[in-house]
């Protein structure tokens, strides 16, 4: 059997689509005489719930206006929406009525001659799936079976697999995003920042932004806070390539060289602490290491980050007096995506050090100390201890990763080593989009025994799916309860409140069937989700019935700041703040970072950057009518000048060809004045190949195609994104 | 009489579009169609640049060419507000209006009547903020009173800085944009 060619990606579309066993496909008006009897006659229902447009997971109140639903707006008793979500949260009702939708199990049959798929009852998709894993147990072992997922709803999936025996489970959130900021800040702090991020935005005195995009990246509670700490008046510095929507509110904007930050980052640091502008007493009290620290920045000057960066010493050092004379109230923002040029743990531990010069750890505008409810687990049964450990990090090669490496999964999954994995799980991450360089998730695809793939919508990741599991939209299910670390202590629940439009099925209901058919029912002691969440409040002293009438219950606020008495603790080895890392040292990397030069694109070709709209999440949304009638396609930015000298106007399509001969699909030019000449930039998410997402197949152009290259960061694991170069190619016809 | 109008903090705007989404939603707007709409105004070269976010809409003109030019008088001000609203069952479709707006407002609905923002009149009256401004996750969007001096559009337009759009062509729009 060939390996590599017996799967075909097959395009999930209603064509290639037969029908197994009954069941007509419900139009979005179309109700059962069951949903009818739950449903008023007339009028309006406001129920409360949680979005899950993205992870952010705002307390969300959703119209149903004569049992149909109509809008959906934020709970103004819900601390991270402040009873406001943001565009793509609002535009949520799109999710529900996308006609695009997965509506029932698919099965791809051993036939693969026909690209088709069977429609299946859950019973047998279930069946399908235990005996697969059976085979794979029996064969290599539990471990072999890994879990890629993204959000809360993949809780009970976690939970299922955890009880076959795995511990191979990852989110790309670690390795394609946040992981080098929360290894950079946990070196040096001892801890990291969290999701949603203990920053203060909105208290901040001044907000240094290093290529962060707030206002185009979405987060509600950042964004809202942004445009408190705007509003205040307070001085914002911007260093990014592009003229962000940030850039537009900035006081300073410094245009820096793609690749540099750290030279930056490097310099200012230096000027805190040649001109003894740094935060003494706070250095002195909670700092290790700091004379070794402040020897080895010597020579960072601004002079010597000049050229590096582009931007002039005395913007530098003017830039520098302006944090030095807020704090601790100037937060320099850690960012999100950090996931960049490969040595982003150390990018991410300059920022964590220079927020440390300003004592803005702990400080109000700096980072608080967030709160959380007490909301115990619920009791299951003790997990069957895996016989091997994880398979993404063999011999701990990067030793400061703390959360498991998706990519890491990949390669055992292609190489074998250091032990085959059979089986995938994937849920609600359309991993050819969020992992790099797609051509090594395919061949690791081509390994597997079994990929499920459990979404919404028929995604790329769907498409090479033996099993497609139909997941019913955030608005029509419930999922775990929401225990956030935040300003305030809080527990959200997210309810259905409107029927699936198909044979749709929450997670929560998969995995405990799933369970079940695997003989492992035994770990899901309650019947139904509403069992559970009434267990687990009852645990914490709360009512389910209150939770379920307002959808947050609050905690009692308590201090979040140092000066009104929390303690500060570090939980490094030294007990301290790590100006010097003798645990970097030890393991071989530069105890305090050092700027290396990145290779920069060859004459005439541009580097790629890519970040976020704010009416889209990931690569997930754009099938989302509402939304998509905000955006429904990605341009390329091109420098105003660029443009002109090769002859693109605005409007007009080309293609974009990287370093290693892969060409775009037609991507709109924007040509502008708000980005630097020597990068291009994009919108990540658009340029989907994936048939049966109809109204967004083919539009736009794919950032992730093009990411065939990757630098791994050595201390994590990391996949720094930003090193791939591309040409433009003009379209021949314009449309 | 009351006199409604907006004002819009640029400075706080981030661009966002949930203003246009809450519109499509709250008003059912049809695919493909928006009564609201963001504008980046920029200036300058690279990387000198200044950079004007704004939400925009009808802005409901004391001096309507849209009313005007309506041959049916479907297009009209509204008893409450000053409002400039369409009664959609006498539009004919003629387009007068489309073409007479010099702010691009109006559309032609696929049912065949000009549509555009209505300031959620149907909420005002309810005594709540048109959709736009209620879910604003920046704040930077007000509605009230431009006649009532204590209102607090009034209030921001005495202590703030603002414009409005194409002033030179004597409409009297009643947006305002804070700068």
């Amino acid at each position: 059997m060939s390996s590599f060619t017996r799967r075909k990606f097959l395009k999930i579309s209603a064509a290639t689509v037969t029908v197994a066993s009954g069941a007509a496909v419900l139009s979005k008006h179309s109700v059962t005489p069951a949903q009818a009897a739950k449903r008023p006659a007339t009028g309006v229902q406001r129920i409360p719930t949680t979005c899950d447009i993205c992870f952010w997971k705002c307390g969300a109140i959703a119209s149903v206006r004569d049992g149909v639903l109509w809008k959906i707006e934020g709970n103004p008793d819900d601390p991270l929406s402040r009873g406001r979500l943001c565009p793509r949260g609002t535009g949520g009702v799109g999710a529900h009525f996308d006609p695009d939708r997965l509506r029932r199990p698919l099965i791809r049959r051993s036939d693969r001659g026909r690209d088709a798929w069977h429609e299946v009852s859950w019973d047998e998709a279930f069946a399908y799936i235990a005996k697969k894993m059976h085979a794979i147990k029996a064969a290599h072992g539990p471990e072999a079976v890994a879990l890629f997922s993204h959000g809360i709803g993949g809780n009970f999936l976690k939970h299922t697999l955890k009880a076959f025996g795995t511990p191979n489970m990852a989110a790309p959130s670690f390795a394609q995003c946040r992981g080098p900021r929360d290894t950079g800040f946990r070196l040096t702090f001892g801890e990291d920042i969290g999701s949603p991020e203990r920053t203060d935005i909105k208290n901040a005195q001044c907000l240094v932004l290093i290529g962060s995009h707030l206002g185009e990246n979405m987060h509600n509670s950042q964004v809202q806070e942004f445009a408190d700490a705007v509003g205040n008046g307070a001085t914002v510095i911007v260093a990014d390539p592009r003229f962000s929507i940030a850039a537009g509110k900035a006081k300073h904007y410094l245009p820096i060289k793609p690749g540099t930050d750290l030279a930056l980052l490097l310099a200012w640091m230096h000027v805190l602490v040649q001109e003894g502008l740094y935060d003494k007493e706070y250095v002195a009290k909670h700092g290790f290491g700091f004379e070794q620290f402040a020897a080895r920045l010597a020579t960072f000057t601004p002079e010597w980050a000049y050229p590096e960066t582009g931007i002039a010493p005395d913007v530098i050092r003017a830039t520098a007096r302006e944090m030095a004379r807020h704090k601790p109230a100037t937060l320099v923002h850690p960012g999100r995506h950090a996931t960049w040029y490969g040595d982003d743990a150390q990018r991410s531990r300059a920022i964590a050090l220079l927020n440390a010069l300003l004592g803005s750890w702990g400080s109000k505008g700096g980072f608080y100390t967030p709160a959380s409810m007490d909301v115990p687990a619920y009791p299951y049964p003790a997990y069957p201890k895996p016989a091997r450990p994880k398979v993404d990090n063999p011999d701990h090669r990067y030793p400061f990763a703390h959360e498991t490496i998706t990519t890491g999964i990949r390669e055992a999954t292609i190489t074998g080593k250091p032990y085959p994995v059979k089986g995938w799980f994937v849920y609600a991450t359309n991993l050819l989009q969020a992992l790099p360089n797609e051509q090594e998730t395919i061949k690791a695809i081509q390994n597997l025994d079994l990929l499920v793939v459990i979404d919404v919508v028929p995604s790329e990741i769907a498409g090479w799916a033996d099993v497609v599991l139909p997941e019913s939209v955030y608005l029509e299910r419930h999922d775990d309860l929401n225990v956030e670390l935040f300003r305030e202590p809080f527990v959200a629940l997210r309810q259905p409140v409107v029927e699936p439009p198909g044979e749709q099925k929450p997670n929560w209901w998969m995995a405990k069937r799933l369970a079940e058919t695997l003989g492992l029912g035994h770990f899901y002691p309650w019947k139904d989700i509403e069992e559970y969440f009434a267990h687990r409040l009852t645990a914490a002293g709360l009512r389910y019935e209150e939770l379920k009438a307002k959808g947050i219950l609050r905690g009692a606020a308590a201090p979040i700041y140092a000066a009104d008495g929390v303690p500060l603790t570090f939980e490094t080895p030294s007990g301290k703040i790590e100006f010097y890392s003798p645990q970097l040292e030890q393991a071989g990397f530069d105890p305090v970072p050092v700027y290396r030069k990145h290779e920069e694109p060859p004459p005439g070709a541009f580097r790629l950057l890519f970040g976020r709209s704010p009416v889209h999440t990931f690569s997930r949304t754009q099938t989302n009518r509402v939304l998509a009638d905000m955006m429904d396609e990605n341009e390329i930015w091109v420098n105003a000048d660029v443009a002109r000298r090769l002859e693109l106007k605005s409007g007009e399509y080309v293609r974009l060809r990287n370093q290693d001969n892969v060409l775009s699909n037609r991507i709109k030019v924007k040509a502008t004045q708000r980005i630097r000449p020597d990068c291009v930039y994009m919108v990540h998410g658009f340029g989907h190949t994936a048939k049966g997402l109809r109204h967004t197949y083919l539009k736009g152009a794919s950032d992730s195609q093009l990411v065939t290259r990757y630098a791994t960061d050595p201390l994590m694991g990391g996949t720094g994104m930003n090193v791939n170069f591309v040409t433009l190619e003009p379209e021949a016809t314009r449309v | 009489m009351s006199r409604y109008g907006m004002v819009i903090d640029t400075v706080r705007c981030v661009g966002c579009m949930d203003c246009v989404v809450a519109c499509k939603t709250e008003n059912n707007v049809p695919e493909g169609f928006n009564r609201d709409w963001i504008a980046y105004d920029v200036q300058g070269e690279f990387p000198t640049l200044q950079m004007e976010i704004r939400s925009e809409r009808c802005n409901h003109c004391d001096a309507p060419p849209c009313v005007y030019c309506c041959p049916t008088g479907a297009s009209h001000v509204h008893d409450v507000g000053g409002v400039v609203l369409v009664d959609y069952d006498k539009c004919i479709g003629c387009k007068a209006c489309v073409a007479s707006c010099p702010y691009g407002a109006r559309f032609i609905n696929p049912e065949g009547y000009a549509e555009k923002c209505t300031f959620c009149i149907h909420r005002v009256e309810e005594g709540l903020d048109p959709a736009c401004v209620s879910v604003c996750p920046t704040h930077c969007m007000h509605f009230g009173d431009l006649d009532d001096p204590n209102s607090e559009v009034s209030t921001l337009l005495a202590s703030r800085r603002h414009h409005t759009l194409m002033p030179e062509a004597g409409t009297k729009p009643r947006i305002f944009y804070l700068t």
